[in-house]
């Protein structure tokens, strides 16, 4: 149970056709990740599946059932929102237990349900409390615990982590995949993060304006971009893209390269160019080159004790095995 | 104290003062009583008269009737046409002032239109329609004399519960609405676990202002009934008193009985709604 199949799914606001017809098929038990720009469709395309939009043409199968017809609620997914969407003037024990309410199931059903989820949450000292009384991460894990109760066959995330703060996003991201190891059940993660995507991710799935781009595991992605989009959404710096004589030289119309992929040198190496700003995180660095003659600059990765100043002028080397080009469609040159 | 506060108390205590004074005296213009000869003393005499006359518990009931009943009509209307115009629909802008409009209608206006136009016996809208149907035409004002006056405030009160709510529904979340659709709650449902309590407090304003208003409701009255055919509210009974008995005194007496059922309503109320607007 679990797998989702999206078969021609195609959607149209008025005439502006936001996701062209596409196929995807999400196994039972994967954590599925859908990242792009924003705007590209991701979240469009997880309402389509969460039936709160309704598809064009095209249909969804959930557990091998056509549904493209059925109600939200009777498709057997939770989903949990990027406002959280908790009710305010219910407890947190009310918002948890609301969907076995209306599910009509007994009390004592209920309050076991509702407790088991808290306590898997660290919700327990809480359950009293209002969401207006709770912290961003708090009402977080509110919002995912009124998701799991109804034990459904998938779980749709809309951007959930995009309203905190850095060190909370870090933590709430462990805290998922933990949930979604323990749980095994199918999620479907939508974001525009592409660290998210990378670190979560079964599979990811690369939208760019309503079309997917690549479907593949985040390794995959990253050694194997298809096209120049996805070489430049996927890994972070982004891959560097040069155009003219050296992607030519290699026999491509563009060449990749990721930062991590160059090394620098003060004295020699294959190109050289200036430093510009760099940014030094403690553990890398990263030096953005000016006047390489390659692109307007270059991004590399260094060691986090290498030390350039702004105008030094350095020496790049590229390794030839991580090069990626590409042809003048911008898709990969195998 | 700054001069807003002055302003106001000033404002509020000028005639309070005045109309306390005025309750415990004999103050009779016609029968040559005037403040340059001085008024006689009477004590509480004006207060035991007020409540001894066979008008007072009468209007006091009627105030109440009035007041509750155009309540519970606006706020349960108001909801149900603020769920309607929220709505995406043709010509929504044109249909929200329609709807709105009654409320810049002045109450003298309203009342004669009301009494003129649609409730009278022979030439009314109303009356047509009972005898396009065969019935015998009502004859509102005097046969359902309170339900008419009730129905005319109304009418004119809606817009105001209307807007507000409205508003109200605006303001809330879609997501949360989309998320008790998910959770597999029907649309009643919706409605009454999400949209009714996001509700509460612009209903708890709602009650509180038209409350204030519908205590001294009376052009609607004196246009129509005149206070006949159990309509005298305890803001016409007043008026009689001062102005159609020329006895000042009596009716300040029954001023300060207003003040006095005013804020026992307002403690009610606070107890029952107020509570809404700490959260």
């Amino acid at each position: 149970m679990g797998q989702i199949v999206l078969n021609k799914v195609q959607k149209k606001f008025d005439d502006v056709e936001v996701i062209p017809p596409l196929d995807l098929t999400i196994e039972d038990g994967e954590f599925a990740v859908f990242v792009g720009p924003s705007g590209c469709g991701k979240s469009t395309l997880l309402r389509l599946i969460a039936g709160l939009e309704d598809v064009t043409s095209g249909s969804i199968q959930i557990n091998g059932r056509e549904s493209s017809d059925i109600p939200p609620a009777k498709r057997g997914l939770s989903m949990v929102f990027q406002s959280y969407a908790l009710y305010p003037h219910m407890s947190v024990r009310k918002n948890i237990a609301f969907p076995l309410r209306m599910a009509k199931l007994d009390k004592a059903e209920i309050k076991s349900r509702v407790e088991n989820a808290a306590a898997v949450l660290n919700l327990t000292d809480y359950l009293d409390r209002r969401p207006g009384q709770l912290s961003g991460g708090q009402r977080q894990r509110v919002a995912i615990g009124r998701a799991i109760v109804r034990e459904p066959s998938a779980f749709l995330f809309d951007e959930p982590l995009s309203n905190l703060d850095a060190a909370l996003r870090v933590g709430m991201r462990l805290e998922i995949s933990e949930l979604h190891k323990r749980l095994d059940t199918t999620m479907v993660y939508v974001t525009h993060d592409q660290v998210e995507a990378m670190t979560m991710a079964d599979k990811i799935v690369v939208l760019n304006a309503g079309v997917i781009e690549q479907v593949g595991s985040p390794l995959d992605l990253y050694h194997n971009p298809k096209n120049t989009f996805v070489a430049g959404f996927i890994g972070s710096p982004k891959m560097n893209l040069m155009t003219g004589e050296v992607a030519e030289k290699a026999g491509a119309q563009t060449l990749g390269v990721r930062p991590e992929h160059i090394a620098v040198s003060d004295s020699a190496g294959e190109w050289s160019g200036v430093v510009g700003v760099s940014e030094h995180l403690g553990s890398d660095s990263f030096f953005h080159i000016h006047e390489t003659g390659l692109a307007e600059t270059i991004t590399v990765r260094a060691d986090g004790e290498v030390n350039f100043k702004h105008g030094d002028q350095i020496f790049l080397t590229p390794r030839t095995d991580m090069m990626h080009k590409f042809d003048g469609g911008g898709n990969r040159i195998v | 104290m700054a001069p807003a506060v002055i302003l106001l108390l000033g404002w509020m205590l000028v005639p309070l003062t005045a109309t306390l004074y005025f309750s415990f005296k004999k103050y009779l213009p016609l029968r040559g009583d005037s403040l340059e000869n001085g008024l006689e003393w009477v004590g509480f005499q004006n207060y035991t008269r007020f409540v001894g006359s066979s008008s007072f518990w009468p209007s006091v009931q009627t105030t109440l009737i009035i007041v509750g009943s155009v309540l519970v009509i606006t706020v349960i209307l108001g909801v149900l046409l603020a769920l309607l115009l929220d709505q995406p629909m043709w010509g929504q802008g044109i249909v929200r002032i329609l709807i709105i409009s009654p409320f810049f209608v002045m109450p003298t206006v309203s009342g004669l239109v009301w009494k003129n136009m649609f409730m009278d016996p022979i030439n009314g809208i109303l009356a047509h329609l009972f005898r396009f149907f065969g019935a015998e035409p009502l004859q509102w004002l005097s046969q359902a004399s309170l339900q008419s006056i009730v129905l005319i405030v109304s009418w004119q009160w809606l817009p105001f519960a209307t807007l507000i709510l409205l508003t109200a529904i605006q303001s809330l979340d879609s997501e949360q609405l989309e998320a008790s659709e998910m959770d597999g709650a029907p649309a009643l449902s919706r409605f009454w676990h999400i949209i009714l309590p996001h509700l509460g407090r612009a209903i708890t304003v709602v009650i509180l202002i038209q409350t204030i208003f519908l205590l001294s409701v009376f052009a609607e009255i004196f246009v129509t009934t005149a206070g006949a055919f159990g309509t005298k509210t305890l803001t016409y009974l007043i008026f009689q008193r001062v102005l159609e008995s020329q006895n000042v005194g009596l009716g300040s007496a029954g001023g300060v009985y207003a003040i006095i059922l005013a804020n026992i309503v307002a403690i009610f109320l606070m107890r029952i709604v107020g509570k809404n607007l700490d959260r």
